[in-house]
């Protein structure tokens, strides 16, 4: 399978990714993990003001057959969410890295994203998983 | 965990890119490429192929054959002609279930029957032990592929493959000893989409040549595969139960709403009868009802069911339903509490979600 990853985000082993916007951070699923769970069909966002926490459950995505927690790639507050996905949740297996992005948060700690893996290194993990 | 065991047609889904999951020891595609909701749509408008091998079939014969079945049974099969099928659950004597199976009448002293691929080992025990006079029993899954061709094009399909006119075997009928693309099969129009379709039993030898002939005739009526999560979805919507979600050891036929495969009035004493009869008298503190999502949420196995603060059932299948475009559910509820207008509410990871009561099943085909 080719799974497509891009520049510009960092990604973590439960294959969220997360891209810098100066102290704030966005956040989704990888086209990875869209794929593994199959059409999505239910959201569960976090209420803006959340401190969400890294490796943490943060929000629920859930597919016909499955239910998964997205884990926070880093602390911070939610400010904002992606209420589109509310309605159109598949729009997480369609547009992964743009539109289907999940929610915003405010960085407490921005060292925390060299804990994260770019584009490379990602890409060799997922082919590590693949071969599992 | 011990390996999986691969169907004859395990090639066919790699090729097909299903993803393979283990299931009761089987390796089986749970989706192929395009994914479970098409494979929906794709059995109610057109037609899909399964790999069911992992369903048990066992044979029972001899002068004491129907006896014995009227025994295990809770329907009645004294009516069953040759080449007809019944359904029925088995029971144990306190009236829970030891599974849900098909009965395949080939003559009055052989019949063909069809388990659940998990229970496949605990029923031929449960069977030999009931067994009585002159009963032979014969446990033939492993000897057996299965396949299930679903959808309104079946029928256009099979056809291709055969000189037997299909139109002439009727719900719930089979004929045994057809031969399709020279390999002997039984055809069987039965199924567990809600659907009209077929399933055709083979030897393992042929099994390989089978599929590739009906997916050859398939073409030109876009018959595409599908998988275990399909199949799952398509027979909730269809409101028929699976055993270890409607039906246990701890659940009878009738809290599961199957009356109508219940024969209490049968004469012979069969197993589970005097129990079901004291249920039927006493009342259900349970019973099986639809629910329909009033909010976006997905209910699933085991989530609590409340109306108002207090807790009245659970969840026993629950579902996003493509056909409808709606969200779920089965459950197993007080039925004193319930009328068509109560409210109730899901609870999904501590939160609530409202739902109403509904008719079952969610889907029915039109004929």
């Amino acid at each position: 399978m080719n799974y497509k990853i891009i520049d510009g985000l960092m990604y973590t082993k439960k294959h969220e990714w997360a891209r810098q916007e100066g102290g704030y951070a966005v956040v989704g699923l990888s086209d990875y993990a869209q794929d593994k769970l199959g059409e999505i069909v239910f959201v569960e966002l976090p209420d803006v003001g959340t401190e969400v926490e890294a490796g943490k459950g943060s929000a629920v995505i859930e597919s016909v057959k499955a239910v998964a927690d997205l884990y926070a790639p880093l602390d911070g507050t939610v400010v904002e969410v992606n209420e589109e996905l509310l309605d159109q949740p598949e729009v997480i297996n369609s547009d992964p890295y743009g539109a289907g992005w999940v929610y915003k948060i405010e960085i407490k700690d921005e060292s925390q994203f060299g804990l994260l893996m770019d584009r490379a290194a990602y890409e060799k993990f997922v082919v590590e998983e693949e071969e599992k | 965990m011990s390996e999986g065991k691969k169907t004859p047609f395990y090639e066919k889904h790699v090729a097909l890119e299903g993803k393979i999951v283990d299931y009761s020891g089987w390796l089986l595609p749970v989706q192929y490429a395009k994914g479970l909701v098409e494979e929906v749509h794709d059995t109610r408008r057109r037609a899909t192929i399964f790999d069911v091998s992992h369903m048990g079939e066992v044979s029972v014969k001899g002068s004491d054959a129907e006896a014995f079945l009227q025994k295990i049974l809770v329907n009645d099969i004294s009516g069953l002609e040759d080449n007809a099928i019944i359904y029925s659950p088995v029971c144990y004597p306190d009236g829970g279930v030891v599974d849900d199976i098909l009965a395949y009448r080939i003559n009055s002293e052989s019949f063909f029957l069809v388990v659940n691929a998990a229970n496949t080992d605990k029923d031929y025990a449960w069977f030999r032990e009931n067994v009585f006079g002159d009963v032979k029993l014969q446990n033939l899954s492993p000897e057996y592929a299965q396949i299930a061709l679903q959808g309104p094009n079946s029928e256009a399909i099979l056809q291709g493959l055969t000189d037997v006119a299909l139109a002439r075997i009727k719900n719930y009928h089979f004929l045994p000893k057809v031969f399709l693309a020279g390999i002997n099969c039984i055809v069987s129009r039965t199924g567990y989409t809600g659907e009209d379709g077929f399933e055709v039993y083979c030897g393992n030898a042929g099994a390989s040549a089978l599929w590739d002939a009906l997916w050859e005739a398939g073409q030109k009526y876009e018959l595409n595969p599908a998988g275990l999560g399909a199949r799952d979805v398509l027979r909730l919507e269809a409101a028929m139960p699976l055993y270890g979600h409607e039906l246990s050891s701890e659940l009878t036929p009738l809290q599961a709403g199957l009356d109508r495969f219940v024969a209490l009035d049968k004469e012979i004493s069969f197993n589970g009868k005097e129990a079901l009869k004291k249920q039927k008298a006493d009342g259900l503190s349970r019973k099986l009802f639809g629910l329909e999502m009033l909010e976006r949420g997905v209910p699933r196995e085991g989530y609590p069911v409340k109306a108002g603060e207090r807790e009245i059932g659970w969840v026993s299948s629950g579902s996003y339903s493509p056909t409808l475009d709606k969200f779920i559910a089965m459950a197993f509820l007080d039925p004193e509490i319930i009328s068509p207008s109560t409210e109730v509410s899901i609870m999904i990871r501590n939160r609530s979600y409202r739902a109403r009561i509904t008719k079952l099943p969610f889907y029915r085909r039109k004929k």
